[in-house]
Formats: structure tokens, sequence, C-alpha cells
């Protein structure tokens, strides 16, 4: 369903809501376009003129400063008009619906529409409802998916080590609110991956977390072992209704990436983090800042990553 | 029918003279993928370019992005930082349209305004669309409208001329 919903009738992308259903060939011709756009960097003018005319609408319905940005950036790049729309500052806290916003949007001949929303299903929802030669592009919803950051981390892997097929990945933290992790399970199992390891107390852990593919365990020093790359999740606080942890500084004694505990991994391992960092909660800031940290990378391949997402949801669609 | 031996000596002579003519020093050559570079690996070799040949991908210049979309086999341009004030020798296979030099000058300036752009192309076809001429081509030809020329390579460089299907 949510694959039939993603791809055009030839197969080709329409919108972007979930890794779901995606397969490698596809997942693997984002990361071949986005790395043509990396080469943009090198020129005077930082544009092509790829979606000239088009209209993009970022909708984010929850804060967002990396994301929103980079879409922004890309967006601009590839030369559409866009517009940023936080909507909890708009018509929406006066009572209108979110079908009701959709369609007075579209009346404004709006091309695409990226949604960052924190309910699980949103971006999906509107990809239903809109008209049908608008493409939907999921920045986020609620703990389901957010698709283009897991893409965004799989591109940066792929830049350091080359090959996924020998790579042993660790997950480590909050997986339970963690969106971005479940994105990163599926890209990286359809990536094919040797292993994705999940690293958390059992209270930060979805039930039957096997079942996505991965290998649990609940110790960081024993988890580490033969790791190639280290993804760090944010402490998501304030999604934290109940209490599930003793205390931050008891969770960074357990499972706080720092220095000594980074050794247990492969000494070429790299460091990652999809951001907002909390320093000295989830990750020591001489590991964050060291050399082994590709966060920052990680945020400039934002922007080509959800440039080649963009271009390739706006290419023609079905009709001749 | 198209030797390309003499073609690319055609070509070669051709580039030759004007780069005496206009006095180019240093000059930069860029080559259009995928045949374009095969040709332009060849002048370079024989015209003793000295700076590493630059290589351009279209793809996401084409002006016909919103009929064929994407094209998932592109690769990234690898053109040198400082294309301002150059000299720059562009090659290409085959001229037909103009539409791929027009895609390419566009991305070139985006680089940088070059001093000036000289074109050279293997095979210049009849059937322009938008008024841009080569400067220097190894051979003119005429063709029916159903026929297209199509360079393989890049070792051994050969030209074919497939009859296309007008119902396709």
């Amino acid at each position: 369903m949510a694959n039939n919903l993603q791809l055009n009738a030839e197969g080709k992308l329409k919108h972007f809501l979930t890794i779901e259903g995606l397969e490698k060939g596809l997942l693997t011709e984002i990361l071949d376009v986005a790395e043509s756009f990396i080469g943009m960097n090198d020129q005077q003018i930082k544009k092509v003129p790829l979606l000239r005319g088009k209209t993009i609408v970022n909708l984010f319905f929850e804060n967002s400063t990396r994301t929103r940005t980079t879409f922004e950036l890309a967006a601009k790049r590839l030369s559409a008009d866009v517009l940023s729309m936080s909507i909890s500052t708009s018509s929406t806290s006066k009572g209108e619906s979110l079908l009701d916003t959709i369609r007075n949007l579209e009346a404004m001949f709006v091309d695409m529409f990226v949604v960052r929303h924190a309910i699980s299903g949103a971006a999906h929802f509107i990809a239903q409802q809109t008209a049908p030669h608008i493409s939907v592009i999921n920045a986020g919803d609620g703990q389901h998916a957010h698709p283009t950051q897991a893409m965004l981390d799989m591109f940066t892997i792929r830049q350091i080590k080359q090959d996924f097929s020998n790579l042993k990945v660790a997950i480590i933290g909050d997986i339970l609110h963690s969106r971005v992790a479940r994105s990163q399970i599926q890209a990286l199992n359809t990536l094919g991956v040797a292993e994705v390891r999940v690293i958390a107390p059992k209270t930060l852990l979805p039930a039957h977390v096997e079942s996505l593919g991965v290998n649990v365990s609940h110790s960081l020093t024993a988890g580490l072992k033969d790791i190639d790359v280290i993804i760090m999740l944010r402490l998501q606080k304030e999604r934290m209704t109940s209490a599930l942890l003793p205390s931050e500084s008891e969770y960074f004694k357990c499972f706080g990436l720092t220095e000594d505990k980074l050794k247990i991994a492969k000494p070429d391992a790299i460091v990652m983090h999809p951001g907002p960092i909390n320093r000295g909660v989830e990750i020591d800031s001489k590991v964050a800042d060291g050399p082994q940290s590709v966060i920052l990378k990680q945020v400039s391949n934002g922007i080509a990553i959800r440039m080649a997402i963009m271009a390739m949801a706006m290419q023609k669609q079905g009709v001749v | 029918m198209l030797e390309i031996h003499d073609l690319l000596n055609n070509l070669e002579a051709g580039l030759n003279r004007i780069i005496v003519e206009r006095q180019l020093t240093n000059p930069l050559m860029i080559g259009i993928r995928t045949g374009g570079v095969w040709i332009a690996e060849q002048m370079h070799q024989r015209l003793n370019i000295a700076e590493p040949l630059g290589l351009l991908d279209i793809s996401f210049y084409r002006d016909d992005f919103s009929q064929i979309g994407v094209n998932p086999n592109v690769k990234p341009s690898q053109l040198p930082q400082h294309i301002e004030g150059r000299n720059i020798i562009l090659i290409d296979d085959v001229f037909y349209t103009g539409r791929t030099i027009r895609a390419a000058l566009n991305e070139i300036f985006d680089y940088g305004r070059p001093n000036q752009v000289i074109l050279g192309v293997l095979i210049e076809r009849d059937g322009r669309q938008i008024p841009l001429c080569p400067d220097c081509v190894g051979a003119s030809v005429t063709l029916n409208a159903d026929q297209r020329i199509k360079l393989t390579g890049p070792d051994p460089l050969a030209i074919h001329l497939q009859i296309i299907d007008a119902a396709a």
C-alpha cells in the first residue's frame, strides 16, 4: 500500500514517504544522483535549472532547523520557488483543518509538499488526498519515518566506507521514540549491510524490535565490538512522558559514547548523529568534535540527498 | 563512408589552426559525457594539453527534464575551480540540434566566466534547432530525418549509422 502510493505506474518515485517497500535499485539510484549534486559545490553559481518554475512548499507542523533549512536550500539549488511555513504560527491555530490548509495551498498552484508532522502517517494522508500532479516528501512524521534523514546517512556511510556488504552498524539510544532509527534500519537492511545492531536499555526499545531485522544488545561495551559505523540517537526528552530512565547522568554513564568506549569499536569506525546532539547526555563533546565524527558531513550531505529526492519525485509522471 | 581516423585527423588539424590563429596559451579542454569525452581524450593527447581534461555531464542542465526526468546514470562533472578568464576548448562527438551545447555552455558559465569557448565536434549533421554552430568539425554530413549517428567506444572508437523507427 505504502509502496504503491510512492511509485508511479512506471515504478518511478512519485512521493517519498518511507523507506519501507522501496527496492535496493531505487535507493542506490537516489545515492548516485545525489553524488552528482555534490560536485555542484565547486560551482561559482550553486544552482541547476532542473526545477525552474516549480513551487515547493515546506509544511512544518513541528519545529526543525537542519531539516527545514537543508530542504529549503536543496529546493533553491534546483531553482524551484520555495515557501517555508511553520504551521503552528499560522491558520491551523485559528482552527483550519489540515485538509483545508492543503486545499488552499493547492489553489496557489503548488507542485510539491515537504511535510513534517508530529502525527505518524500525516505525510501519507496528504499524499493520498492531494491533487494527482503534486508530490509529497516526508520530512519526519511522528515516530514513524524520516526517510530523507536515513538516505543522507546511507550516503555519508557510502562516501566513507564505499561498500555496504561487509559493514556492521550499531544504532544506539532511544530507538523507541526514533523515526530516524526505523528508517535507518530499513535502509541499511535493504542496502544489504552485514549486521544492524541496536544498543539501548530495554525501556527505550520497541516491543519485538528483532522483527525489524536487527540484533539487540543492552550493553554499550559489549555491543560496540567489531562495529564499523556508530549511529548515536538523541535522547528525546520532550517525548519521554513516562519515567523510562533513572536520570540523564545515569544514562550517560551506561550509554553515552565517550573516547574510551569508542575504542571498543573498529579503529576506523565512524560516529554519526542525526542531530541535534545533547552533549554529555548521549555523546561526549570530545567524540562529537573528534576525528572519527562525521556529524557535520551528514549535514552537508543532507542538501545533495534532498536535491536528488526532490528532482526524482518531480520528473514527469506517467501521462505523455 | 565516415572513417574515424580521418575525422580525428581533421578535427585535430582544425583545432591546431584555431589555437595558432587565436594564440591560445594554456587552453582548458572539456569533453561532454559520454562520447565527447572519448573524442576529447584523443584531442587532449594529440594537442599535448598540459592541464587535465575537464569532464562535463549536462544531465542537470538539459531542457527536456520535464519530459524525460533525471538520467539515473548521471556522473559528477569534473571541472577545475578556475574557469574564470580561461580559454576553453569544448569537445563533443556529434553536433545535431545544438541543445546539448546550449546546456553545456549554461553549466560552464555557472562555474565562472571564461574568456572564450571554442567548440570542436567530430561530426556535424544537419538539423540545428538553435543558432549555435561548431568552430571546427571532423566532417559535416547531411542525413535523412530517420537516420542517427552513434559513437561507440572508447576502445575501439567506431561510428555507426542507425535508422530510427519512426513510430518509436
